[in-house]
């Protein structure tokens, strides 16, 4: 089953390759991994997107509670939570595709951030099943390139992760 | 007074109480090195390769209850350090590792012995450390040393570029560590400590099976209390030897792979498991499913909750260091108003005494020809039991685990979850090193002892009056049985031709030598090395090529469907 983590832990270098190095080690899954420093500088937070039975999960969550530089371990799927991710597309833009290419970023509530004669670059947010609905809604042949963060959640209300 | 980095990574050793550092010079800690020299209080024991070093470390620190410390230099210092450290971590040893590096702005450029020491040790370390700053460093061995310590122990690193060892700060050692994101449990949950004396109160065919974490703890007082308190047989892993008397009538011998039948037997079909210290590896239990065949209640004491429902699934996990929950067990029990019942588990008892029948450690004794187990039932009773053993790994090591009957803790010295050959020889230079006067032998193979013969020279420098038990077959015997039993007598590159002559080679670095070819020399030999306390005897016993180690229980298969000597 498909589980999202969210990881505190010191903002060190080092730190996050002792997470990454901790599923590769132990054959776990890593769907995407994002991190960023948080508001407090010394720590930054993670989040990872994996999968695997109940005691496959059991063992990751205790296994990252172990690495000593990370500070706090929850899993978000366990109770209500939200997830985004952002992707950048940059589509082939010509012609009578310039107008449906805007509709269809409308119509997903993305914005296109970069135009050219022959390009746009649209931003898009949404969970991940939003993003692929959108490469999906439009013609395969005119996508460049497309960039995608991973996921980044957070728990409900007062689902709070913080020291 | 301003110190340099170096002298303050001596003074925190010295602040640590570290008694040796074993260690090999090189370029990245020569600042090291040279504040070393300038002092008498921490001892330098020079190895002969680097991977002795951190053994050496690694078997001070299992024999007694301190931490052993290791100093290499960067680059290859490190890369022949990394089986020494896999070796400490797979057993849980705590250790620190000091490592030279190469200058900071040379970090990164392909320096000359240059590795990525902190990338390199990752996955076998409790924890490590790169240095950047020399303020740092006292700080840093203090976290290093609490790491090692505290919680579920293991090996830390500590890596030092050259730079910083020669900048120079003010030196005061840290009274305290606080480290936010680590805060081992201690104490157990009472909840829990009463559950679990409720299911043991109930059990008809209980057991109680103990590892590794009960040395590491210095729980063996509370486990055998308890066990005589409930009045159930005890098994112990590889690594918990010594942790139960194993001359106590309760105890059942070791189990798993080479374990006694009534150890392995009462495993499968006991209806009460308390797992103390122990991690259900796959050496111990074998097949999982198989195991899970037969109905059973656990309760799994352990520091670590990771080693928890990791391979097996436990019913009620006591997360704790293993000697606070033996006591609270303890309490309650005796605090209980049920209490044992030993006419419930009479049957049991009556059960596990037919498996004993089995008598499954028998072997052929001959006249003609040594037995490897014969010299280790030798080794214990000239040495009455009090010897600590180190052993290498392979059939030798099965054989000391079986025949030599360990009555007390930390005596049993070896290589249980990386299964390093070369272990032994320099393991049993830091037991030495920290039990002067002690009997310490090494149990080896003509295989295993080659992966560290050259520090017969340290043993030379530092006067270590070792014996070394070296049962020759001729054979990378462990390898030759499995090819045996599973690929149809086809023994590749598991004999061992051109070998030394040990003798020669033992008085070739200062030692004496000495050869065994017939059983009725055995006992007299080993009386005459043990007489001279003051030498190492290299003893080559020449033995049978052909002797198996059983009773066996083949990879994965299950504790029930075990070999017998008696079945081929």
């Amino acid at each position: 089953m498909r589980h999202i983590m969210s990881l505190l832990t010191e903002n060190e270098a080092g730190a996050l390759s002792r997470v990454s190095g901790l599923f590769s080690a132990r054959g776990y899954n890593i769907e995407s991994l994002t991190v960023a420093p948080t508001e407090d500088p010394t720590l930054s937070r993670i989040t990872i997107v994996t999968s695997g039975s109940d005691a496959v999960i059991e063992q990751i969550f205790k296994q990252l509670n172990k690495l000593i530089e990370v500070v706090a371990v929850m899993d978000l799927s366990e109770g209500e939570h939200l997830e985004r991710e952002l992707m950048l597309v940059k589509v082939r833009a010509i012609g009578s595709v310039r107008e449906e290419m805007k509709r269809m970023t409308d119509i997903f509530r993305g914005c296109i951030i970069d135009v050219t004669d022959k390009t746009y670059t649209i931003e898009l947010t949404g969970t991940g099943q939003k993003l692929e609905s959108f490469l999906q809604a439009i013609d395969r042949s005119l996508i460049l390139e497309t960039v995608r963060t991973g996921a980044s959640g957070i728990g409900r209300g007062d689902r709070i992760l913080k020291l | 007074m301003e110190l340099t980095g170096a002298e303050i990574t001596i003074r925190c050793l010295q602040e640590e109480g570290a008694e040796y550092v074993f260690g090999y010079p090189g370029g990245a800690v020569l600042h090291i090195y040279d504040a070393l020299f300038t002092q008498d209080q921490v001892k330098h024991i020079l190895v002969r390769h680097e991977q002795a070093a951190v053994h050496a470390a690694d078997g001070y620190a299992r024999s007694t209850d301190k931490v052993g410390v290791a100093l290499v230099t960067s680059g290859p210092g490190v890369t022949n350090a990394v089986t020494g450290i896999a070796t400490a971590y797979m057993d849980s040893i705590p250790m620190v590792i000091i490592s030279g590096q190469v200058p900071t702005h040379a970090i990164g450029e392909d320096a000359f012995q240059e590795v990525d020491t902190v990338g390199i040790t990752r996955p076998c370390v409790k924890h490590n450390f790169l240095v950047k700053d020399v303020k740092d460093i006292a700080g840093t061995i203090k976290k290093a040393f609490y790491l090692a310590k505290s919680g579920r122990p293991g090996p830390v690193l500590v890596d030092i570029p050259k730079d910083i060892s020669s900048h120079k700060t003010e030196f005061s050692y840290p009274s305290s560590v606080n480290i936010r994101s680590y805060n081992p449990v201690q104490q157990s949950d009472l909840g829990q400590v009463k559950l679990a004396v409720q299911l043991l109160l109930a059990a008809k065919r209980p057991m109680i099976y103990a590892g590794g974490g009960v040395i590491l703890a210095d729980a063996s007082k509370q486990l055998t209390e308890l066990v005589h308190l409930l009045g159930f047989p005890c098994t112990n892993t590889l690594m918990g030897l010594g942790g139960y008397p194993a001359t106590d009538k309760q105890f059942v011998g070791m189990l798993g792979m080479h374990g006694t039948y009534e150890a392995n037997m009462g495993m499968q079909y006991c209806d009460v498991l308390l797992a103390i210290g122990a991690r259900f590896d796959d050496r111990v239990v074998g097949n999982v499913e198989h195991f899970n065949q037969e109905k059973r209640k656990i309760i799994h004491v352990d520091i670590d909750p990771s080693s928890i429902s990791k391979r097996v699934k436990v019913d009620l996990p006591i997360v704790g260091d293993v000697a606070n929950v033996l006591d609270d067990l303890l309490a309650e029990l005796r605090g209980s108003k049920e209490k044992p019942d030993q006419q419930a588990i009479a049957p049991w008892w009556a059960q596990i005494k037919e498996w004993r029948g089995k008598n499954s450690l028998v072997y052929k004794h001959s006249d003609e020809i040594i037995k490897p187990q014969f010299v280790i039932e030798k080794l214990y009773e000239v040495t009455q039991g009090e010897a600590f053993i180190t052993s290498d790994v392979g059939q030798h090591q099965m054989w000391a685990a079986q025949y030599y009957k360990f009555d007390k803790p930390r005596r049993w010295i070896n290589s249980g979850g990386l299964g390093t050959m070369g272990f032994g020889l320099p393991a049993a230079m830091g037991v030495q090193l920290a039990h002067p006067g002690a009997h310490v032998a090494c149990v080896t193979g003509e295989g295993s002892i080659q992966m560290c013969i050259q520090e017969l020279s340290t043993c030379k420098q530092f006067q270590l009056p070792l014996k070394i038990i070296m049962l020759n077959n001729r054979y990378l015997g462990m390898v030759r049985q499995w090819q045996q039993f599973f690929h149809g007598n086809r023994y590749a590159e598991s004999y061992m031709d051109a070998l030394p002559d040990f003798v020669k080679l033992a008085e070739a670095y200062g030692h004496i030598g000495i050869r065994i070819e017939k059983p009725s020399d055995v006992e007299p030999a080993l009386k005459e090395a043990f007489e001279r306390k003051q030498q190492l005897v290299f003893m080559d016993f020449i033995t049978d090529q052909t002797e198996n180690v059983f009773p066996m229980v083949q990879g994965g298969k299950g504790l029930s469907e075990v070999i017998l000597a008696e079945d081929l």
